[in-house]
């Protein structure tokens, strides 16, 4: 990995650059909660002093801008009796400034299932080669349990990735394109000072997070504790609604529905993200529910996360956001339930 | 001024410039262009379902469209939706194809309204297939209740177009009423044939009704079985494949040696919705046919 420093006014002249041109995304103090709290999202920003590098957590992850809620898959135009399928692709560049190391992991399982193995995906490609990805470190998130997820640093998958050390940015340079980007700005070459800088701030950001549990083994203990009595107290309390996997950075699973236009002459194919804690999410023709109850429905997310996706994607897919433990209303949070699952197997 | 960011289109890539394939599952691809297919004949098999012979309109596409028995595709009533509908007839003509389809939501009721002439979408096919290649020199079971016979009468025709590949066959079939019975003017078509047996039976008979009454499992009474020479295929309703497949195990049938065809709800076809989750799986691409001993071990699949 090559890397480079880079002042902090050098990234500004950079980002304000990019902005003339090119859409920048990125994390935006949009309002505080009941609590006073910042709550930030990840959205289009036409000034640098909008963007706030700062922040602690985003309550959306930034899986949206790939995977939207809502996307037009294809429109077909009727015309007497037969019809025409028209599918467009997204075309547009942008940057992403500052996401944090666990949701560029969290892309970097998404690539896995959307651009590997079987059928890639040609709308998840178009934007994610058309999108160039800055991050940036930063201290433990309020209740983050990335590090215990081996997701709090990451060595691949953005163009460009700082760390704060002072007066300026220990850049790691991930792509060519983040190579290029370089190119705009006055860099400097990394010193023994700056390396050093480097070090004692990651060992800082290191000790800034708290283990709060143990990610050994978890597809057995998914598979032993799949008719466990923990289901049903944390089944109990789950409402259904799905807020979880909206907020998550790498659920993925969709609904998709057509929509006919008010003149008939057309109609759009909608993809719409889902979650597999909505009712119907396994509800098929005749009325058959093959996951009824809430806290099948809620175990089975527990289950593809730790158990499914490990067997086929050999890691976990949970980077420890803990985006859905704050989005719970009931506070259904993975270590709380996980560690509850432990405490079962040694009783 | 700077110059803007490269723009990237994904239509640049080679794969996308090459026909749509189903088929070459690891190329890049319009993962949601869908063939246009003309509905050739409606033919009505009961009151429910109706089997719709579907022909791929475009000469190149319908070269190209091949499937195995078992597989399914994704049918599109622009407007509408898309559903899953498993294959239900040889394999052997090429972008030709018949689908069995119970009238029971939005896009099948809209279907059961076309006629002939009308234009659908076709994707696929999808999904594993029934091992035909490895019962060959074997006998045969293969065994449906209600609108399982659909599934299965694609491995019927293979079985029948290949006849001199297998040893005994059983066609077993059950539905609740005769009334239900799926492609019953087919039949005496099939027993005529050397070396298949045909049994039918019905929980609910009618007065005209002089055939067997009672659960699929009763035609299984009396059918010999050599353990280490039989395949097993069953389709139809979980709670019927599970007494089904263990009253197979009673007669000494490996698990590895019995196919299910597993239901879900599915929204991709392509392993990314997620709908047809089961256990650690997807029902489209790890499935819908399953061996028995993977199905026992998803634990949520029947």
């Amino acid at each position: 990995m090559l890397f480079v420093t880079l002042k902090k006014d050098q990234l500004e002249k950079l980002v304000t650059g990019l902005m003339e041109t090119d859409e920048v995304i990125g994390p935006k103090l949009v309002q505080k909660n009941k609590d006073g709290k910042p709550v930030h999202k990840f959205m289009p920003v036409d000034n640098f002093a909008e963007i706030d590098l700062l922040y602690d957590h985003t309550i959306y992850s930034a899986k949206n801008l790939f995977l939207p809620y809502k996307e037009e898959l294809s429109r077909f135009r009727f015309d007497d009796g037969d019809w025409e399928q028209e599918i467009t692709y997204w075309e547009k560049p942008r940057v992403i400034l500052g996401m944090h190391a666990c949701d560029i992991n969290a892309l970097l399982r998404l690539d896995k299932v959307f651009t590997r193995d079987f059928y890639p995906s040609p709308y998840y490609l178009a934007r994610r080669r058309n999108t160039i990805i800055i991050g940036i470190d930063h201290m433990a998130c309020e209740g983050g349990f990335c590090r215990s997820m081996g997701t709090d640093t990451v060595d691949r998958g953005f163009d460009l990735f700082l760390t704060d050390i002072g007066d300026r940015y220990f850049v790691a340079v991930g792509s060519d394109a983040g190579y290029n980007l370089l190119r705009r700005v006055e860099s400097g070459e990394v010193t023994d000072d700056d390396r050093r800088a480097y070090i004692e701030m990651r060992m800082e950001i290191a000790k800034s997070f708290v283990t709060r549990l143990d990610p050994q083994n978890l597809p057995n203990l998914m598979d032993l504790q799949f008719g466990s009595a923990v289901w049903k107290r944390w089944g109990s309390m789950c409402l259904s609604c799905g807020s979880c996997a909206m907020v998550c950075p790498t659920c993925y699973c969709y609904d998709v529905s057509e929509h006919i236009s008010m003149d008939f002459t057309q109609s759009c194919k909608l993809k719409t993200q889902y979650s597999c804690n909505l009712v119907d999410f396994a509800l098929v023709a005749g009325g058959h529910n093959f996951r009824p109850d809430r806290e099948k429905r809620l175990m089975y997310r527990y289950y593809h996360h730790f158990r499914g996706f490990v067997e086929s994607n050999g890691e976990p897919m949970c980077v420890g956001c803990n985006r859905c433990g704050r989005a719970c209303l009931p506070g259904i949070n993975p270590p709380d339930v996980i560690r509850e699952l432990q405490a079962q197997e040694r009783t | 001024m700077t110059n803007g960011l490269d723009r990237y289109s994904v239509m640049q890539e080679p794969d996308l410039k090459a026909p749509v394939d189903f088929n070459r599952r690891r190329r890049l691809k319009h993962t949601d262009r869908a063939f246009k297919a003309q509905i050739i004949n409606v033919i009505r098999l009961t009151d429910m379902e109706k089997l719709f012979q579907i022909r791929i309109m475009d000469q190149a596409q319908r070269e190209r469209f091949t499937f195995r028995p078992g597989q399914f595709v994704m049918v599109e009533v622009p407007g509408y939706g898309e559903i899953p509908i498993s294959i239900s007839c040889s394999s052997s003509a090429k972008g030709y194809i018949e689908l069995c389809i119970r009238k029971a939501g939005m896009v099948t009721t809209m279907l059961h309204k076309a006629r002939r002439g009308a234009v659908v979408g076709l994707r696929g096919p999808f999904g594993t297939e029934f091992p035909m290649e490895s019962m060959v020199g074997h006998d045969v079971l293969l065994i449906a209740g209600g609108l399982g016979l659909a599934p299965l009468r694609a491995p019927i025709y293979h079985v029948i177009e290949n006849r001199a590949d297998f040893r005994d066959v059983h066609i077993l079939y059950g539905t609740k009423e005769p009334s239900q019975l799926l492609f019953d003017y087919q039949y005496d078509e099939w027993r005529r044939i050397d070396g298949i047996d045909l049994r039918v039976i019905v929980e609910k008979p009618d007065e005209k009704w002089n055939g067997p009454v009672g659960m699929i499992t009763k035609l299984m009474d009396d059918i010999l079985v050599d353990p280490g020479r039989t395949f097993a295929i069953v389709c139809g309703p979980p709670v019927m494949f599970k007494f089904v497949c263990a009253r197979l195990t009673k007669m000494g049938l490996p698990m590895q040696r019995m196919f299910v065809s597993l239901e879900r709800r599915m929204h991709c076809g392509m392993g990314k919705c997620c709908r047809c989750n089961v256990g650690s799986t997807f029902t489209c691409v790890d499935g819908p046919v399953f061996d028995y001993w993977s199905v026992i071990n998803l634990m949520e699949a029947i």
